[in-house]
């Protein structure tokens, strides 16, 4: 029998996780801004270019117990990257349900707390209901956010204690078979701490569903995240995602996001400068095939003044997808001495693909340096000739070009690992 | 046996625009040729010509190489083959590292042998860069570096040299290397070449303006392009003549060319 999204799955969903009081009480009333949140639909502004009348989300519907994967098997490339690299945390779940999972001694020692979502619940009730969409990714933000908050599952929780530095870096692996995913990742950095995590989330061709996530990191005065959020979802998948970075005084937030997969994707991120000394740099990485439709919704908001904010986000297109990144960057009146940069650079790679580049800026202060560029090309044929004469296949000569375009921005990217199989994905991807 | 390079009456177009007008010229293995020109003359086009360049179109003639028609071979068969150009004017790679770069040129050859091979081992890869770039002259840390981005123009022509030792070409065409280099790079690069012609017999079409190449990569036949078409050939005097007296003297020989 299918499962809709109703009230009742809400019910049977935290009665499933043995969750306490709090977090039942938490879903039911973002159930209720869900049920009175209607779809949105290309009449309202954030969603103009993204079309979703063919998305029914009940004949999808969420994850409850019973529809966990039965597979057990991991895909060989994830498990090997799994182990492959010094690592200090280590989390596989596979459609919500934790299958893996390793923490250092030296991480536990440090008292940074590294485990799933419903565990953290459990475990840490204080620092989930303090921080579990507060201040990061607001229920009300929007239909998905709402469906979210209701029926998340899944994810990671990272918390480093004060001026901790966490002794190596963190990874999730996050792996769907039955397409029905709402990851949370809640990431809270400590006063002067400093972390390293990649987040993965990602699914083989077969899965068909929705993947409905938040992302929030909340990085404390004199903190210092890396943070590389990587989807690579089968093409038969939605994905709708809210996201949200906090920066406080001093801090520092390095932003990665990649994203590979999916029929169409429609997410909202959101750089939040707080404190003067705030630094956030945002990457953006992706490339588009067949029909594939990625909408991307960039802010970066400077709540306060000496506040630093550098975007680039680079895309690769082919045959009839389409992107679209919509870029705006906001400073409150009065928040002097801001310097926010935004790009955005598309190689098309078929005439028939299609990018659409829209930055903004919306300032109200004036000791401000805030710019914006964004291009559209085509590969170079003078440098693919060049590389040809030197003996290398047009093929191979493409591949390097295509990846020399998105290196600067792989570069960013902790792990070599990781960095390979975006790598081999997009080669696989020029074909 | 050795290689050869057979240009037989070559016309190009750029365009609709005829720019080569019946070249002949014989380059082979262990030789070395000048050619030089006014600027404009057609020298380079004859160069990105040989090496395949999409926007160039021979509308007549036939070049052989190897026993091969060229012009059924690709560019990357044409490098392949064995046949290399030094660009005047040398592309950039954003984001492909020199080091990457020049191992997938190593790569492209090994694979091309034989597809199952898996390429250069790292450490020996390692070891050939050091020693090539350290007969050039080229600082270990360019090879971190981006291909040619930002290279200044005497490091993007020793980067071309520090190429061609990497793949060991039959036939090299040099088009103005010794533009931009300081005297000392002159003598190293020059130096790199002769290393190559003694070792791999490899030939040479040295395109220049002045003679002072010339004295470190000695010719033994030079030839002077004007309008698209070599006006004069001779020995190293030739060189030495246009040193001295310029083109004026060739332009009152054949001057029904400018106007054509
Ligand atoms: N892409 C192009 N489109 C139109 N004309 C071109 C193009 N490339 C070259 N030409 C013309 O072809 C002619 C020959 O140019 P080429 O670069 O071969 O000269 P060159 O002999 O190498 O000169 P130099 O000594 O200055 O390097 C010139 O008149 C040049 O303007
Ligand atoms: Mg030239």
């Amino acid at each position: 029998m299918m499962t809709a999204f109703t009230q009742d799955s809400v019910k049977k969903l935290s009665a499933t996780l043995n969750e306490p009081e709090w977090m039942l009480a938490f879903r039911l009333k973002a159930f209720e801004i869900y049920e009175n949140t209607p779809m949105p639909t290309t009449s309202n502004e954030a969603w103009r270019r993204t079309n979703i009348r063919r998305f029914k989300p009940d004949e999808i519907g969420p994850s409850i117990n019973g529809d966990a994967a039965t597979s057990w098997e991991i895909p060989d490339f994830l498990g090997k990257e799994l182990t492959g690299e010094e690592v200090g945390g280590s989390l596989l779940q596979i459609d919500g349900v934790t299958r893996q999972y390793e923490l250092s001694d030296a991480l536990k020692e440090q008292g940074v707390i590294f485990c799933d979502m419903h565990t953290a619940v459990s475990n840490h009730p204080e620092l989930v209901q303090k921080y579990f969409m507060t201040e990061g990714v607001q229920v009300t933000e929007g239909k998905f956010a709402a469906m979210h908050g209701a029926f998340w599952r899944g994810g990671t929780f990272l918390y480093v204690p004060k001026n901790v530095k966490a002794a190596a870096p963190l990874h999730s692996v996050l792996w769907s078979v039955n397409g029905k995913t709402f990851t949370h990742t809640l990431v809270v950095l400590d006063e002067g701490s400093e972390a390293i995590f990649m987040d993965e989330y990602a699914s083989g061709e077969e899965a068909a569903g929705l993947h409905n996530g938040a992302i929030e990191l909340l990085v404390g005065d004199n903190a210092n995240l890396i943070y590389a959020g990587l989807q690579d979802f089968g093409q038969n998948m939605w994905q709708f995602n809210h996201e949200r970075g906090r920066v406080g005084r001093d801090g520092k937030l390095d932003w990665v996001t990649s994203m590979m997969g999916t029929r169409l994707t429609k997410a909202f991120q959101t750089l939040e400068l707080d404190r003067p000394g705030a630094w956030g740099r945002m990457s953006g990485i992706f490339f588009t095939n067949g029909r594939q439709h990625l909408d991307l919704d960039t802010q970066q908001n400077h709540n306060a003044g000496n506040t630093v904010s550098d975007l680039l986000y680079k895309g690769a297109l082919r045959e009839q997808s389409r992107t679209v990144w919509q870029g705006m960057i906001k400073a409150l009146p009065g928040s002097q001495k801001i310097d926010g940069f935004q790009a955005n650079r598309n190689l098309m790679l078929d005439k028939t693909a299609r990018a659409d580049s829209i930055p903004g800026l919306e300032i109200e202060a004036d000791d401000v340096a805030c710019t914006h560029a964004s291009a559209i090309g085509q590969l170079d044929p003078d440098e693919l000739f060049y590389l040809m004469s030197r003996g290398i296949p047009r093929k191979t000569a493409v591949e390097m070009s295509v990846q020399g375009f998105f290196d600067p921005l792989m570069r960013r990217i902790p792990f070599e690992g990781v960095r390979n199989r975006i790598f081999d994905r997009i080669v696989e991807k020029i074909g | 046996m050795t290689t050869a390079l057979e240009i037989k009456n070559l016309h190009v177009n750029i365009g609709d625009q005829p720019i080569l007008k019946g070249i002949d010229l014989l380059v082979k293995q262990g030789e070395v040729h000048a050619l030089m020109g006014p600027n404009g003359s057609g020298k380079s086009t004859l160069a990105y010509t040989l090496a395949g360049h999409p926007a160039y179109e021979a509308t007549a003639g036939q070049v052989i190489f190897g026993g091969e028609d060229l012009f059924e071979m690709e560019a990357d068969e044409r490098s392949r083959a064995g046949l290399f150009l030094a660009f005047q004017y040398p592309a950039s790679v954003p984001g492909v590292t020199l080091a990457k770069f020049l191992r997938q040129t190593i790569n492209s050859r090994r694979q091309a042998e034989d597809p199952e091979d898996k390429g250069i081992s790292i450490p020996q890869f390692r070891r050939f860069l050091k020693e090539k770039m350290d007969m050039l002259g080229i600082d270990h840390k360019f090879a971190g570096r981006y291909l040619n981005e930002g290279f200044s123009g005497g490091e993007k022509k020793r980067v071309e040299i520090l190429q061609m030792a990497t793949v060991e070409p039959k036939i090299a065409i040099m088009d103005e290397t010794d533009s931009g280099l300081d005297i000392d790079a002159l003598r190293v690069v020059s130096e790199g070449a002769n290393r190559l012609r003694e070792e791999f017999n490899m030939g040479a079409l040295v395109i220049t303006h002045y003679q002072r190449i010339l004295n470190y990569i000695k010719p033994d036949y030079v030839h002077i392009m004007m309008n698209g078409r070599i006006v004069e050939s001779g020995g190293p005097d030739l060189a030495l003549k246009l040193e001295e007296k310029g083109y004026d003297w060739l332009r009152e020989k054949h001057g029904e060319l400018e106007e054509a």
